[in-house]
């Protein structure tokens, strides 16, 4: 709570790997005051030490006041002597030892201050260049047990890089480190989309002169075509059950909704207007579709039932509004607010039919949900680059994450991994 | 005073073609994108071209024939119609078009940034169907024009403001090599 509208620098930049510089403002209403000891077997380590993955993964959530262990270094529950942590509600401790054979065991403990019992206890292993991957799992059960609501630190997300006329498909970790390049083309790539296993992503290329669709594996990186027609073939979306995709295509004229298999077949025409229809979108479960659509005579957000018919505006505030994309849960939908020439991040709840803009504005585009719900994650812009940035679902912890090269564009958070 | 020069180079150009064959002017596209560029930028360099073009003589102007300099049209912002003002540009290369039918052109329809990726791609995408009926009304035949959509992916210019956005809100014709 004191820490409300503080700015909190976290730079990396002291590890020779880093990849993001990351900046957080605001904070949550309720901050849990927790504290982290730095586990044993990591004193010399820098970022890439597993307590500081599992440290910045909580510190970003703003839903955690991190309070300093001044010097006092407990690694076992023996170890932690209960009266002296006033008003630490949560303590992490654990160890970090290394195997042989490249591999690392790590112990870690959550312990409950209040209590005086431990909340969870668990002991992994894995190859060293795993080491961030655990520190993100421990994120997660820590996060969870402490706020009721599943992480989403071992979650993956999507984007474009752009240099130039070089753009790169990346996949990255939740914090966006661990950068992998599937696709790299001196044509535009658009629109990844992940299909609901976090298998594949489907995404818009224009190497044959214009957008067609393909799917791309991520274990195998085999990728196919989905959709070649004449015009534009863009605007993939993956139904929750991963059998169709919904898509955008101009073969018959204006841009259109279509669903087809995910095998191809089965291609029929969801929409029938003389405008433009397209970003469309499917809801948890399944029934419907949001989409961006001029038929009003500005971009607006529509739903209408994925076997077709009556399309209902959902918009109607601000000169445009694009890019929708529900909430995990289905009872809000988020999308790019375009007022008096800025981009805003909204929020409209369906069953109230209000919007709440989250953030201050700017060139803000492409948001989507965190699989948990609790963060939204979109592209903007910082001094002149397409950078990523999250926002809490309240509005009140934003986030920028800064490259070190390109553009970042159109970003989507990828699902839970089973 | 732009449109005047434009003009007169169309005029010139539209003079020596007068005695030229088809099958010559289709193979100049390489010559196309400086005038083009020339044409948008604008009046100074329009009016280097313009002595270049004439400097070159004879033998750039015959080249260039009959194919319409002007290749590219402009669109007010979120506005997929061809305006008044590029009506005549459009059409003369539907009635070129429809004088040489075994010239083929693909219209590149682009949008500014100021909208969604995907809109954009739409809009870009209505933008170039628009110049392609347009040109079709003027003489050409559809299997003689393709489409494409550009979106706000291939931006002429990058900066955020209208004098940059004005020029990436375009339509191009560009003719094609067989």
């Amino acid at each position: 709570m004191r820490l409300l509208g503080a700015i909190l620098l976290l730079c990396f930049s002291c590890s020779a790997r880093a990849e993001l510089t990351i900046e957080i403002t605001g904070a949550g209403e309720h901050q849990i005051p927790i504290s982290l000891v730095r586990f044993a077997g990591e004193e010399q380590m820098g970022a890439q030490a597993v307590s500081s993955v599992v440290s910045n993964d909580l510190l970003r959530t703003g839903l955690f006041k991190m309070i300093d262990p001044a010097g006092k270094l407990p690694h076992e529950p023996g170890e932690v002597n209960y009266v002296e942590w006033p008003g630490v509600e949560a303590l992490i401790i654990g160890q970090v030892r290394p195997l042989d054979g490249g591999r690392t065991e790590v112990r870690f403990r959550l312990l409950d201050m209040v209590r005086r019992t431990e909340l969870i206890g668990l002991a992994v292993t894995a190859k060293n260049e795993q080491i961030r991957a655990i520190g993100h799992r421990i994120a997660d059960l820590v996060y969870e047990k402490l706020t009721g609501s599943p992480g989403v630190f071992s979650t993956r997300i999507a984007y474009v890089n752009r240099e130039g006329r070089k753009y790169r498909l990346v996949v990255a970790d939740s914090d966006g480190y661990g950068e992998q390049t599937l696709l790299a083309l001196n044509e535009p790539i658009m629109s990844p989309a992940w299909s609901p296993d976090g298998s594949q992503l489907a995404y818009v290329s224009f190497e044959r002169g214009h957008a067609t669709i393909f799917v791309q594996s991520l274990l195998t990186s085999q990728r196919s075509m989905l959709a070649d027609f004449s015009g534009s073939n863009s605007a993939p979306a993956w139904s929750p059950d991963g059998k169709q995709l919904a898509m955008v295509l101009s073969r018959d004229g204006s841009s259109q909704l279509y669903i087809v298999r995910s095998d191809g077949k089965d291609l029929h025409r969801i929409t029938f207007s003389e405008t433009i229809d397209t970003e469309p979108v499917f809801s948890p479960d399944g029934k419907f579709l949001l989409f961006t659509s001029d038929r009003g005579g500005s971009a607006q957000i529509y739903r209408v039932p994925v076997e077709g018919g009556h399309a209902e505006r959902l918009t109607f505030e601000g000169a445009n509004n694009f890019s929708p994309r529900f909430s995990p849960d289905g009872k809000s939908f988020v999308f790019s607010h375009f007022v008096d020439g800025v981009f805003y991040i909204a929020v409209q709840d369906f069953a109230n039919q209000q919007m709440q803009v989250l953030t201050g504005g700017g060139w803000e585009k492409k948001p989507s949900f965190a699989p948990n719900g609790k963060l939204v994650l979109f592209a903007t812009e910082s001094q002149g680059r397409g950078i990523l940035a999250t926002v809490s679902s309240d509005g009140r912890v934003k986030q920028k994450m800064v490259a070190q090269r390109g553009d970042i564009r159109e970003p989507i958070w990828g699902p839970f991994l089973k | 005073m732009k449109k005047i020069i434009l003009s007169i180079l169309l005029v010139n150009l539209l003079a020596a073609c007068a005695t030229q064959k088809p099958k010559e002017t289709a193979s100049e596209p390489a010559a196309a994108p400086a005038a083009t560029q020339a044409a948008d930028t604008g009046t100074a360099q329009a009016a280097q071209t313009t002595t270049a073009a004439d400097a070159a003589a004879a033998a750039a102007a015959a080249a260039a024939a009959a194919v319409p300099e002007v290749r590219s049209v402009y669109f007010p912002f979120d506005v997929d119609a061809v305006q008044e003002a590029d009506r005549a540009t459009v059409q003369k290369h539907g009635e070129y078009l429809g004088k040489n039918k075994d010239v083929k052109v693909r219209v590149e329809g682009n949008a500014d940034e100021r909208g969604s990726t995907e809109y954009n791609l739409a809009l870009g995408q209505r933008r170039a169907n628009n110049v392609k009926k347009m040109l079709i009304l003027s003489g050409a035949a559809a299997s003689q024009i393709e489409t494409v959509s550009y979106g706000e992916e291939k931006p002429r210019c990058t900066e955020h403001n209208e004098s940059c956005w004005s020029q990436n809100r375009r339509a191009d014709i560009v003719y094609l090599s067989k």
